[in-house]
């Protein structure tokens, strides 16, 4: 734990650093200093700043919670019925790579300029990683454990919560870290249409408005809140997965 | 009491075991033995209603069997602990989807634990566990239900030398000390001979040989010449060629 909080402390002090050097060296007033942001960053913070970074919050948590719902019930799904995964699996393998991000348009035009289509935009782009991680998953438990926990008397709603669910919970926890990350970038692009909120909407406004110090208020709020949704899933995971950290614990010792 | 008549089951085009008759006497123990491949997981996955035959029957005190049955106790050959439960939950496992309540289940997993001395495990999850400690736990896990029929594959051939004969001593112990009929599979001569009162030697898909072995129950038997007189007869039996 104190290990961690040095680390965090460490990443941070170089970071600020590697800001100074460049703010020095470019000398122009597209990087300002790192005390300047702080600055600017609390005091608009509580009026400005907040506001949009809920609006954008909004957006990627009803986007992820959906995402998470239809995603990983259709993973279990296709996991646990080989025959629905036979029909599946092409389609899922030809949509994945495709540069869904390119629809917007599309979606504005479907699902009007509001949130929905900002928010199905980002869902259809993160759901294929958590399908394609949960069916994974699902098809790694071996027959044999499958075998044990029926021998043991399971019906299939036991079978799902004692071995099933357990199972893909780490995977669908690692999916759901990189597609937060997607998520934030995927909004921050989103956010530059039809809309007057949200922090992606915030920083391009104040680069065309020629602040840069504002400008790069925005960034510095949306790394923090990219920085304390991680937080908040690996807070999850050592919760709900303890088994894995003691294995990792164990591999460490031998 | 197990009547196996003419059991037969394919694994699509492949016949895994062909006419395979066989009656165990209830609260007597079975080692089956044979090569690798032979068809004896695929036997004892029969006998726990893991798998439906392609054609015969199999009766367990007189009923047919259709599916999973509630006092049979089944462990696999990689022990079928799940990795997310401490050893105390996997052990209560069984019970747990039995509907009991915590009251119940609190003094017979506890008392089970002790029995086999784990109880200092209790929250360990089985990564943290060795081959024998993990085997010991499944085996708690079975015993809590009162199976009168326990099935096991292979239940020493992952561990080392003294645990398997200490895992073999434990089973003959707990044969001894509850009343069950006791089916194992093995490839190991020494554990079909310690541990089977009846041996079965199988060969590809079929039975071979069916030994009754009057040394049984000794627990000193492993120091014994009459061990390794049967030991040698069950290895005759197994290098004979085939029908
Ligand atoms: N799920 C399966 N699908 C297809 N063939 C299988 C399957 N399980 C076992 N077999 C085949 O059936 C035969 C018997 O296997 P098994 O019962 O596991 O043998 P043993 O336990 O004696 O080593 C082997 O030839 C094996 O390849
Ligand atoms: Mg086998």
């Amino acid at each position: 734990m104190k290990g961690s909080k040095n680390r965090a402390l460490y990443g941070t002090f170089m970071i600020f650093m590697f800001w100074y050097a460049l703010h020095f060296s470019v000398h122009s007033s597209v990087i300002p200093s790192p005390h300047e942001t702080v600055i600017t960053f609390i005091r608009i913070f509580p009026d400005l700043l907040l506001s949009h970074l809920l609006r954008s919050l909004g957006r990627i948590t009803m986007a992820v919670t959906v995402s998470l719902i239809i995603g990983v019930s259709l993973g279990l799904w296709i996991g646990m019925n080989p025959k629905i995964d036979e029909i599946i699996n092409p389609i899922i393998y030809i949509l994945y790579p495709v540069p869904k991000i390119a629809f917007l348009p599309v979606l504005m035009i479907l699902f009007g300029l509001g949130n929905l289509s900002k928010i199905v935009l980002i869902t259809i782009i993160i759901i294929f990683q958590i399908i394609v991680t949960t069916r994974d998953g699902v098809k790694a438990l071996t027959k044999e454990l499958f075998y044990s926990v029926r021998s043991l008397g399971m019906n299939q709603i036991k079978i799902y919560r004692h071995l099933v669910i357990p199972a893909v919970l780490p995977k669908i926890i690692t999916a759901l870290r990189i597609s937060v990350g997607t998520s934030i970038a995927v909004l921050f692009f989103a956010e530059n249409f039809a809309t007057q909120y949200g922090i992606g909407y915030f920083i391009m406004n104040s680069w065309i408005t020629v602040n840069y110090t504002k400008m790069f208020s925005g960034i510095l709020a949306l790394s923090i809140m990219g920085l304390l949704i991680f937080k908040m899933i690996d807070y999850v995971e050592s919760r709900l997965c303890v088994w894995i950290r003691v294995g990792k614990m164990n591999t460490d010792k031998n | 009491m197990i009547e196996v008549e003419n059991l037969r089951v394919d694994y699509g085009e492949e016949t895994a075991l062909y006419e395979i008759n066989l009656e165990i006497e209830k609260n007597t123990t079975c080692a089956i033995i044979g090569p690798s491949g032979c068809g004896k997981t695929t036997l004892l996955y029969a006998l726990a209603g893991l798998i439906s035959p392609k054609a015969g029957k199999i009766r367990i005190n007189g009923e047919e069997q259709t599916g999973i049955r509630q006092s049979t106790g089944v462990i696999l050959q990689d022990y079928g602990l799940l990795p997310w439960k401490t050893v105390w939950d996997n052990v209560a496992l069984g019970l747990q989807v039995r509907k009991k309540s915590r009251n119940e289940i609190v003094p017979v997993v506890n008392q089970i634990l002790e029995e086999l001395r784990i109880e200092d495990l209790k929250y360990k999850y089985p990564v943290e566990l060795s081959g024998g400690q993990r085997q010991r736990v499944a085996i708690a896990r079975t015993l809590t239900i009162s199976p009168d029929l326990l099935l096991m594959d292979e239940p020493s051939s992952a561990l080392d030398a003294i645990t398997k004969e200490q895992i073999q001593n434990l089973i003959l112990r707990i044969f001894k000390n509850n009343p069950m009929t006791i089916v194992l599979v093995t490839h190991n001569i020494a554990e079909a001979v310690f541990l089977g009162q009846k041996i079965v030697i199988m060969e590809k898909a079929g039975i071979k040989h069916i030994l009754d072995n009057p040394y049984f129950g000794d627990e000193e038997l492993r120091e014994k010449m009459d061990f390794y007189r049967i030991c040698l007869k069950v290895r005759r039996w197994m290098e004979m060629k085939g029908r």
